[in-house]
């Protein structure tokens, strides 16, 4: 976590941010004024319950969802003030998702769901497949590149999207409970795989999760309850 | 290459689904073919007309007849080259059921339609049997007549019986051309009616007018006309495509009718079509939305749904167009009577190929709006 004072600006930088959803006639507000900052190259989990606005804020952080009012800053850019196709261009170079139902594409190969991001960045068919290769030995399914999702376990699903996430080699990975659809032992695989990501490739990751055990993973875990930021939670041992 | 690989594989992805859609469509497009082939066969012989033919008749009704007399005067107008003369006989071969056109013409009218091919060898033999008759080659296919066959005719327009040796069998020079025919003397018919309905001598059902030049066309029909002015039997003459399409006027609300059924079956497998591929979107709202989140513009998600939809209309649409020929063929071979010319043109296959692309495209159209304006965050959130 940046504390404003070192030289080194932080990757994300939020400040009063504010997001409601309209249901019917109706505005529920789902985060108020929220200010922080990630620093380049940390490990952050968002914790809190369901509902409490912990997945708007990342898809909010991740460029895929817009705030009603404040400032949001990702590597200098105001996210907030860019156009939809703006936007588009500036995820495709910038951020990696996981999901927690990996969204993969399911008539795609490993191979070329990993391949995807890469098709809007201009590589020759060579490039991609030396990229592809890299990430798909990175999270250990290098013999697993010609099988199609639904011939994949679900931790192995969800290395082929993290491997996805990280063949644009983007700054920043945004994972909404990536663990939510594993067991504990494929679980524990996935967050070993993110840490690992982050110790020695260096990726500023933000982990949505409302399981402890999982965000023991990061650096901190911020809690969100209400829509607003309640505390923050340094994890010993890294 | 990676768009027409998901296109692909996606169209492939249900395979039952894609399956009866492909065979909707594959019916609808047959089906329209058909349909189409139907109406252009009852224009069929309006489209074999010459230009430079023109058709006299009684001016009352072509069920009036003419004087014989009256190709001597018509010999007489400016430009014109020949006058042949035919009356129409409807006699019943065995059944009523076996019907087929009968014209008695005289020895000039197979130069008036040179379109009607026959050896010379058969044309003589024609020429010289007061009895013989020339029957065309589809007409011969499907009652089995062969050349010197007996052919015995019971009259309805001219009662009696009727009796041929089949002389010739002539074969269309145009795919267009009418081979459902049968042709006999008209002294023979003259001389019968002679002795059995001596007032009915000497009558004409039409003229065949053969111009010299066909720009002379207009000028001689008024010309002709004018001759029989204020006569017993004022005449009526007109290209021979006006005379044709004067027949299909009678059942002009059929023919349209056809037209009208041909596009409704194209409009109810557009609105099956895209229902299906609405439903497709739907289930895939998370994909699309993933492929957003990956920095996949709307552009790209829209081509994937149209994609889909072309590549399985035309599926349906090609495999539609291979079977309107051997089902066009089967249809042709028990519909011949009332269709003698039923061939399947280029310019229903074309209408045909131009019907599933626009069933393609038209299906897609608010699917891929809608797939286009989804939310990623909202369509994230859908589970198929």
């Amino acid at each position: 976590m940046s504390d404003g004072n070192g030289a080194a600006p932080p990757l994300v930088r939020l400040h009063d941010i504010t997001k409601s959803y309209k249901r019917g006639a109706q505005i529920v507000p789902v985060l108020s004024g929220i200010s922080f900052d990630i620093g380049a190259g940390e490990f952050l989990a968002l914790m809190g319950p369901s509902g409490s606005g912990k997945s708007t804020l990342l898809n909010l952080i991740a460029g895929i969802d817009q705030p009603d009012s404040g400032e949001l800053l990702v590597d200098g850019v105001n996210i907030g003030a860019l156009s939809e196709v703006e936007l588009a261009d500036w995820r495709a170079g910038n951020v990696g998702f996981i999901f927690q139902f990996y969204n993969l594409m399911p008539v795609l190969t490993a191979f070329e769901n990993v391949e995807l991001p890469l098709l809007l960045a201009s590589l020759s068919r060579a490039e991609r497949r030396d990229h592809v290769e890299a990430v798909l030995e990175l999270v250990g399914l290098q013999d697993r590149a010609e099988h199609y999702p639904n011939e994949l376990s679900g931790g192995q699903q969800q290395r082929v999207a993290i491997a996805r996430a990280l063949v644009s080699d983007p700054n920043l990975i945004v994972a909404d409970e990536p663990t939510g659809d594993l067991d504990r032992e494929s679980a524990e695989d996935i967050l070993k795989l993110m840490q690992t990501l982050n110790r020695e490739l260096h990726k500023t990751i933000i982990l949505v999760t409302h399981d402890a055990r999982a965000a023991a993973h990061a650096h901190a875990i911020m809690h969100l309850e209400k829509g607003e930021l309640s505390a923050r939670e340094e994890v010993t041992g890294h | 290459m990676h768009l027409l690989k998901l296109i692909s594989r996606n169209a492939l992805r249900h395979k039952l689904r894609t399956s009866l859609t492909v065979l909707g469509l594959m019916v609808a497009v047959l089906a329209f073919g058909l349909l189409q082939t139907v109406v252009g066969a009852w224009y069929a012989k309006a489209e074999a007309a010459k230009a430079n033919r023109l058709v006299t008749r009684n001016a009352i009704s072509l069920v009036f007849s003419m004087p014989l007399s009256y190709r001597q005067k018509i010999r007489t107008v400016e430009g014109v080259k020949q006058v042949s003369l035919a009356n129409w006989v409807g006699s019943i071969y065995k059944e009523p059921k076996n019907f087929f056109a009968q014209f008695a013409v005289d020895d000039m009218y197979f130069d008036a339609y040179p379109e009607y091919v026959m050896s010379e060898q058969q044309k003589h033999d024609y020429m010289h049997d007061r009895r013989g008759c020339i029957v065309g080659r589809r007409l011969a296919e499907t009652y089995g007549f062969k050349v010197g066959d007996s052919l015995a005719m019971r009259g309805a327009i001219f009662p009696g019986d009727w009796n041929f040796v089949v002389r010739a069998i002539y074969d269309g020079a145009e795919k267009n051309t009418d081979s459902a025919q049968m042709f006999f003397h008209w002294d023979y018919l003259n001389e019968t009616v002679k002795i059995r309905y001596p007032r009915r001598l000497d009558q004409v059902g039409v003229y065949i007018v053969v111009a010299a030049d066909s720009d002379n066309s207009a000028r001689i029909a008024l010309d002709v006309d004018k001759l029989f002015k204020n006569s017993a039997a004022e005449t009526l003459t007109e290209t021979e495509k006006a005379f044709q399409l004067g027949f299909i006027s009678m059942s002009a609300t059929i023919v349209e009718g056809v037209r009208l059924i041909s596009y409704l079956v194209i409009f109810i497998i557009m609105a099956v079509m895209a229902n299906t591929i609405a439903m497709t979107v739907r289930e895939r709202t998370s994909e699309y939305a993933t492929l957003k989140a990956l920095g996949f513009g709307p552009g790209f998600v829209g081509a994937l749904i149209y994609g889909e939809s072309l590549v399985i209309a035309l599926a349906g649409g090609v495999l539609g167009i291979l079977l309107t020929f051997p089902v066009g063929a089967g249809f042709a071979s028990q519909l011949g009577k009332f269709f003698p010319v039923f061939q399947v043109s280029l310019a229903t296959v074309q209408l045909q190929l131009v019907c599933a692309v626009v069933v393609g495209l038209a299906a897609a159209v608010l699917p891929a709006r809608q797939a286009g304006r989804i939310k990623i965050v909202d369509g994230l959130r859908s589970i198929a």
